[in-house]
């Protein structure tokens, strides 16, 4: 894992921490403050200890990501985060989560991609779970979760 | 012996029921590489949320004790540990399957998962009850310093490195600060208007266990893993049984290492397991048989491993000190139906502590019984492809953070936590302290602002909270708990230089 992979996120982390001391030593009421003043102070000291070690080359612990990890990542993390903070809510929990499943499926399944039988399974699997779902959370537990379209 | 009174309520029927459907569900979790115990009792907790608070908790600790032992099918029949508590038990047990003794493996396996986690147990009762009436002594400054420990000690022992492990802690703090100050009432780091309560609990154990499982699935990529299952053949129960009493030497050393590590909070199974290998090993008559397909083997880490899970919710129980992650999930669990460990469970909850306690106990048993016939199931479930497995984690972790208070506020805390802690942990980073920090931190926050209050009108600050000889005893332990890890960095970070340098 090269340097830089240690320094960025060390020095978000560092930032973050400055962040929160400066809030929590500047907002009042002092008295609700106290804490997070308390717990700042070490979060800054640490973070900086951190920040001083990647720069310096010391820090060897974590495995960072690769290219081939962040291209593997890629689809399936743009996948799940357009599912979760726009499809849920949009198209409706049991619509967005098919369709997210299915395509999640369809991207990381080693079958081929060619044969009519693959998608057919793929779309069997997608079918079961939603309908597992649906007797857990719906039926089961009756939890009402946003519906827009269809379902 | 208040436990007996209890002992009824387990058979009630919804608690017999969740207590199977937690044996037998956790059993097949426990054999899915990939999914860890902690994962699998953080995704059931949006369940209990809809249950009371004991069938809640009968469920969870079934699930608890079930995934552990569940670990050693994909351990023994596939060469995968389901769980980092069964790395030691693929030493023989692999080597016992690829001889044809697989199912003898695995009746071992669970035989002596049930031994050990039946005297792991009655560790537990006996124990818990002591240590609550002397958690009675505690006041506020004590509680601050309990909660401390609890974060440090996980901090220094269950990360890589002490400084990131800490700075994981440091992180949860101060996400348990996000929200209303409960005493003035002030806003503090409300940046968004989903986090105004605060952060969820569940969203957030959800989101830190199982989102970065998730991710870490699909970096892998269109990836066909071929994971071979060894065939079981039939194999009397009998002759297991009469095999694990001759083999009481492993059996004790197993018990006995992993009854002592469980109490010993942020060690964890894996070390349970690994230590009661080698000391068996060690103490062993036919040593030069182990790795290659010995019986004590497979006995002493499965012992030691189901061992820890009992003496690992006393401190829980007591203190409010989770001793291992998965006990700070059943924390959790115990908070969203505001019950409180230490006195107030077992004073003003008797029924909800004991009934749970004795779940676990008979727990063990079902283990077994279910364990020798779900053994083949689990395996097939184990070779279930990744990608299918992620995109079910992930629909499940949406819906359960959804169901907690209807909120898709919990469901956007859950996902940006977990992706936050997916690249946090590639940076040497770790989840455990994190929700140490997050779960403890409101316990430590209150009792500091209690203890602050009575030292203005005392002593002073220091005098109350550095002072006394309760105080000093916990800010010597966490200071020895970060002092020992440093020292054991320092060494390792030398021994690998040595190693680049030759």
């Amino acid at each position: 894992m090269s340097r830089a992979q240690h320094i960025v996120p060390s020095g978000i982390v560092f930032a973050v921490g400055c962040w929160i001391a400066w809030v929590s030593f500047t907002q009042q009421p002092a008295e609700a403050f106290l804490f997070p003043r308390l717990i700042s102070a070490a979060f800054v000291a640490l973070a900086g200890w951190t920040f001083v070690k990647a720069l310096l080359g010391w820090s060897k612990v974590g495995s960072g990501v690769s290219r081939t990890m962040a291209l593997n990542l890629a689809p399936g993390l743009i996948v799940s985060l357009i599912y979760v903070f726009w499809l849920a809510k949009a198209l409706g929990f049991y619509t967005a989560t098919t369709l997210a499943f299915f395509v999640l499926l369809s991207l990381y399944d080693p079958a081929p991609h060619n044969e009519a039988k693959t998608w057919i399974k793929r779309a069997i699997i997608t079918a079961c779970f939603i309908a597992v779902m649906y007797g857990v959370f719906g039926l089961l537990l009756k939890v009402y979760t946003p519906r827009e379209i269809l379902f | 012996m208040e436990f007996i009174y209890y002992f009824g309520d387990v058979f009630a029927p919804i608690s017999f029921l969740l207590l199977l459907v937690g044996t037998i569900g956790g059993l097949i979790l426990g054999a899915t590489p990939g999914l860890s115990p902690t994962m699998a009792v953080a995704l059931l907790i949006p369940f209990t949320f809809h249950l009371e608070a004991v069938q809640g908790l009968i469920l969870l600790g079934a699930a608890y004790t079930s995934t552990v032992a569940g670990g050693a099918v994909s351990a023994i029949l596939l060469k995968i540990p389901g769980a980092p508590a069964n790395i030691a038990t693929t030493l023989d047990g692999h080597t016992m399957a690829k001889k044809g003794e697989g199912a003898r493996a695995l009746q071992l396996s669970f035989l002596a998962s049930a031994v050990g986690g039946i005297f792991g147990v009655l560790l537990l009762i006996f124990l818990t009850p002591l240590l609550a009436k002397w958690a009675l002594a505690f006041g506020p400054s004590h509680l601050f310093w309990l909660a401390i420990l609890g974060v440090t000690i996980i901090g220094s022992l269950d990360s890589a490195s002490v400084v990131k492990g800490l700075l994981s802690g440091c992180i949860g703090l101060w996400l348990a600060t996000i929200g209303f100050d409960d005493i003035m009432g002030a806003q503090r780091f409300i940046f968004h208007p989903s986090l105004g309560g605060g952060i969820n609990i569940i969203a957030a154990l959800i989101g830190l266990f199982a989102i970065p499982q998730v991710l870490t699935m699909f970096a892998k990529g269109r990836r066909n893993d071929n994971i071979e299952v060894i065939e079981v053949k039939k194999h009397a129960i009998g002759d297991a049984v009469r095999e694990l009493f001759s083999r009481k030497r492993a059996m004790a050393i197993g018990t006995s290492v992993g009854s002592i590590i469980g109490l010993i909070p942020g060690v964890g199974g894996q070390i349970a397991g690994l230590v009661a290998y080698d000391q068996t090993k060690k103490f062993s008559s036919e040593r030069e048989k182990f790795g290659t397909g010995h019986s004590e083997g497979v006995i002493a880490a499965e012992s030691a491993n189901n061992a820890m899970v009992g003496p690992s919710l006393v401190p829980l129980l007591t203190l409010s000190i989770p001793g291992s992650p998965t006990a700070a999930v059943l924390l959790g669990g115990l908070l969203i139906h505001g019950i409180f460990p230490g006195t107030d469970l077992f004073d003003n909850h008797p029924d909800v502590a004991w009934t749970f306690i004795n779940s676990m106990l008979i727990g063990q048993v079902l283990m077994c019984l279910f364990g020798l016939y779900v053994a083949g199931l689990a395996a097939k479930v184990a070779q279930v492809p990744q990608c299918v497995m992620a995109a079910v984690v992930l629909g499940l972790s949406v819906f359960g953070a959804y169901s907690v208070q209807s909120s898709m506020g919990d469901v956007y805390v859950m996902a940006s936590l977990g992706v936050m802690m997916f690249f946090l942990e590639r940076f040497g980073f770790s989840a455990a302290p994190l929700v140490l920090g997050l779960i403890l931190g409101p316990i430590a926050e209150a009792n500091f602002i209690q203890g602050s209050m009575i030292a203005n009108a005392t002593d002073g600050m220091g005098t109350y909270f550095l002072g006394g000889a309760l105080n000093l005893v916990l800010i010597a332990i966490v200071i020895a708990s970060i002092a020992y890890s440093v020292v054991m960095e320092l060494r390792q970070n030398r021994a690998q230089n040595a190693e680049v340098t030759a």
